[in-house]
């Protein structure tokens, strides 16, 4: 059995404290409480000077200490707190365990080398977190991550050896398992040294795993080795010229040199993107981004393209840059492991498609990804509402079909107006045709005139069909009746009446 | 020079499978044979001279009728051919899916912007059918060059507009609906003819009655009791 590693942990006393401080900007120095399910996980000194302490609930924490600033537990702002802590350690070592937000561990043994001793490593490493992250920390050097814990609260080096002497002194409630404290303290065992003095064996059959595994810890026997971080892999790729960029071709070249680095790198990592961000900056400082989706995986080449295509784009637009291009930088998105891509045998995956693909995103290379579009069918009344349209290239999540009382009836009409335009319809007697609040209509339309031209005679209507959507909400709220009208020139309309105002919705031609 | 008017239908002597006249002969060999066209609905090759659309040709289609865009369409694309349709804001896509076009092969640049014989271009080279409403007149430089890019890339271009030098000219007049009563019914179905007038030896004028939109939202076939019977029109040359 292998021994305890000589570990070093650097513990930041409450965490969830200053973890506020640094997210919310609430000042640690006040009295400060963190509370989950209603009781205190953690407060500041001052909070502790005046009473409060872990596990009151938080009247009794408020009743001790009047001004307490309470909020409530989130392990997710702690450890995005204690991310930049974890960088400033990992710049003066190498391999930390990040143990809980507000702890990290790491194996002195190379850094105390390094720095000529234990405790000097410690000293370091205090005060590259206090210069870069102006946290307050403590180290404790000892053998096994648990002993090496309590030897950080009490900012102690335990020399080799000496652990289980150490914890021997150390109350029972150290283990951080109330449950089992509670039951030792009523067999009468208080300290770790009294813990570690029972027989193993019995230990595991009477208390069972859990209780096993806090023997072992009690008795310094934490050989667990460090699960070391492995800091995130930066993929984005970029490159500086000297000369700025004014030339399509000049940047088709920097492109596909950065292309297949970048594809290198994923590559290397058995990575693939399927969106890609390219990002410029012009020698005036402008900075020009845009992200590229692909369905299926950009291979080097892809790359290169979409580089080349999204530059000429920026060079050659009349509102385009105002300068070269001194620096190119390309970050991949939704990145996905590379499993190899199988292209398929029928239909659509055909040399057809990829032929489509590549022109759809030149011409999204020359006017923005959102020029090109494709279109879903959904649910909806009027045929503009039944068509959704997105970018090229963009998931085109299709809608479950469900019935749609109020649909306009088939054929749709070929023609539907982007802005309704206004329209006068009147009666015979040339009175303006109105629907009442019951749909019933003043009388059979008889003319009809858009914008300014002249009236043209109605030779069949249809309607009115009401139309009375999304009442709950009051931006979205559409009440309308809508007719189709046959013109006697052989032309066929869709009206819409809405708060007494006719327009063309759309035009059957 | 008078010309009969070919009635769509199965029955129709032309439109038999298989049965072609001698001048369809000519132009099928000069087109480079049946690889170089894209199917077409059965109701509307009578109108194409080729007895399909011929790739590498421009056809252009009148504006006035947009249904006939998506009628066009919709023959190319259920055979698994790719379109755009470029500066057409207010297409109906909803009809177009009705018509019969594969929407998942359709693309859309509503608001090309200036640039757009550029995009039409790029289009060209990767797309089956490119329909392009241009926002306005189109010189005569810029209409040869992008007919000459679909002849070399083996696309089809099909301006909805007047363009110069297209191979064939598709015009629809406007036709009657039927359905809609004095307060009651609805729009069923409208009956059109549709003309075409091509250059060389496609300048005679071929037209066809149908149904656009039929019942359903695709082109039909006029149902027998309302076809018209064989009438002498006049042609003229173009």
């Amino acid at each position: 059995m292998s021994s305890p590693v000589r570990t070093l942990l650097v513990w930041c006393p409450d965490w969830p404290v200053i973890a506020i401080e640094i997210v919310a900007g609430i000042p640690a120095r006040a009295p400060v409480a963190v509370l989950h399910a209603g009781r205190v996980v953690a407060c500041s000194p001052a909070a502790r000077a005046a009473g409060v302490a872990r596990g009151l609930r938080k009247r009794e924490a408020q009743s001790r200490c009047p001004e307490l600033v309470v909020t409530e537990h989130d392990p997710g702002r702690d450890a995005r707190a204690f991310e930049p802590v974890v960088a400033a350690v990992e710049q003066v070592v190498a391999g930390v365990e990040v143990v809980r937000p507000g702890a990290c561990a790491l194996a002195v043994r190379g850094p105390a080398r390094y720095f000529g001793s234990e405790q000097r490593a410690a000293e370091r490493i205090v005060e590259q977190v206090a210069q870069e992250c102006g946290v307050e920390a403590q180290a404790g050097v000892a053998d096994g991550v648990f002993a090496a814990g309590l030897a950080a609260r009490a900012g102690r080096i335990v020399p080799p050896g000496q652990t289980r002497v150490f914890l021997s002194g150390m109350d029972a409630h150290s283990l951080d398992r109330p449950e089992l404290t509670g039951l030792l303290r009523r067999l009468g065992v208080r300290t770790l040294g009294e813990f570690a003095a029972l027989p193993a064996g019995d230990v595991l059959t009477r208390f069972g795993f859990d209780a096993a595994l806090a023997h072992r810890f009690a008795a310094g026997l934490d050989e667990r080795p460090l699960a070391v971080r492995r800091p995130p892999l930066e993929l984005a790729v970029e490159e500086d010229y000297e000369e700025p960029i004014e030339r399509v071709d000049v940047a088709a070249f920097a492109a596909r040199a950065l292309a297949e680095q970048l594809h290198e790198r994923l590559a290397g990592h058995g990575l693939a993107c399927t969106r890609l961000r390219i990002e410029a900056v012009t020698a005036h400082g402008q900075e020009l981004a845009r992200s590229w989706r692909h369905d299926g995986l950009l291979s080097a080449a892809a790359i290169t393209d979409r580089v080349r295509w999204q530059l000429e784009g920026w060079l050659t637009r009349k509102s385009g840059p105002t300068a070269g291009i001194w620096r190119l930088r390309l970050v991949p998105d939704g990145v996905v492991v590379h499993a190899g891509l199988q292209p398929g045998l029928w239909g659509e995956s055909g040399g057809g498609r990829e032929r489509a693909h590549r022109a759809f995103a030149r011409v999204q290379g020359l006017l923005g990804p959102e020029s090109v579009l494709a279109a879903v069918l959904r649910g909806g009344r009027s045929p503009g509402d039944q068509v959704r349209l997105v970018p090229w290239g963009d998931e085109r999540v299709a809608e479950p079909a469900a019935p749609w009382p109020g649909q306009l009836p088939v054929p749709a009409p070929a023609t539907v107006v982007p802005e309704p335009a206004p329209v006068a319809v009147y009666d015979a007697q040339d009175r303006p045709v109105t629907v009442n609040a019951r749909l019933a209509i003043s009388a059979a339309p008889a003319r009809l005139a858009i914008e300014d031209a002249p009236p043209v005679e109605i030779a069949g209507w249809a309607g009115p069909w009401p139309v009375d959507e999304r009442w709950w909400a009051p931006g979205e709220a559409r009440r309308q009746a809508r007719f189709q009208v046959g013109l006697v020139d052989g032309r066929a309309l869709l009206l819409a009446l809405s708060a007494g105002e006719w327009t063309v919705e759309a035009v059957y031609d | 020079m008078a010309a009969l008017e070919v009635v769509a239908g199965s029955t129709g002597p032309v439109s038999l499978p298989g049965v072609r006249r001698a001048s369809d002969l000519h132009e099928a060999v000069a087109a480079g044979g049946v690889d170089r066209l894209l199917p077409m609905t059965p109701e509307l090759l009578p109108l194409l001279p080729a007895g399909g659309l011929r790739r590498g040709s421009t056809v252009s289609v009148t504006p006035g009728t947009s249904s006939l865009v998506p009628a066009l369409l919709a023959g190319v694309s259920a055979s698994g051919a790719w379109s755009a349709v470029v500066g057409m804001p207010s297409l109906g896509i909803l009809a177009a899916a009705q018509a019969g076009v594969a929407l998942e092969r359709l693309a859309l640049v509503p608001n090309p912007g200036p640039e757009w014989p550029a995009v039409v271009a790029a289009l060209l080279d990767g797309v089956d059918v490119v329909v392009v409403a241009t926002p306005g007149p189109v010189t005569g430089r810029v209409a040869s060059r992008l007919s000459a890019r679909a002849r070399q890339r083996g696309g089809v271009l099909m301006p909805y507009g007047r363009w110069a030098g297209a191979d064939l000219t598709l015009t629809a007049e406007r036709g009657v609906w039927e359905g809609l009563g004095t307060g009651r019914g609805r729009l069923r179905h409208r009956e059109l003819t549709i003309t075409t007038r091509g250059r060389g030896a496609a300048g005679r004028p071929r037209s066809v009655r149908v149904q656009l939109p039929g019942p359903t939202g695709r082109l039909a076939a006029v149902s027998a009791a309302s076809r018209p019977a064989l009438t002498v029109i006049a042609g003229e040359a173009a």
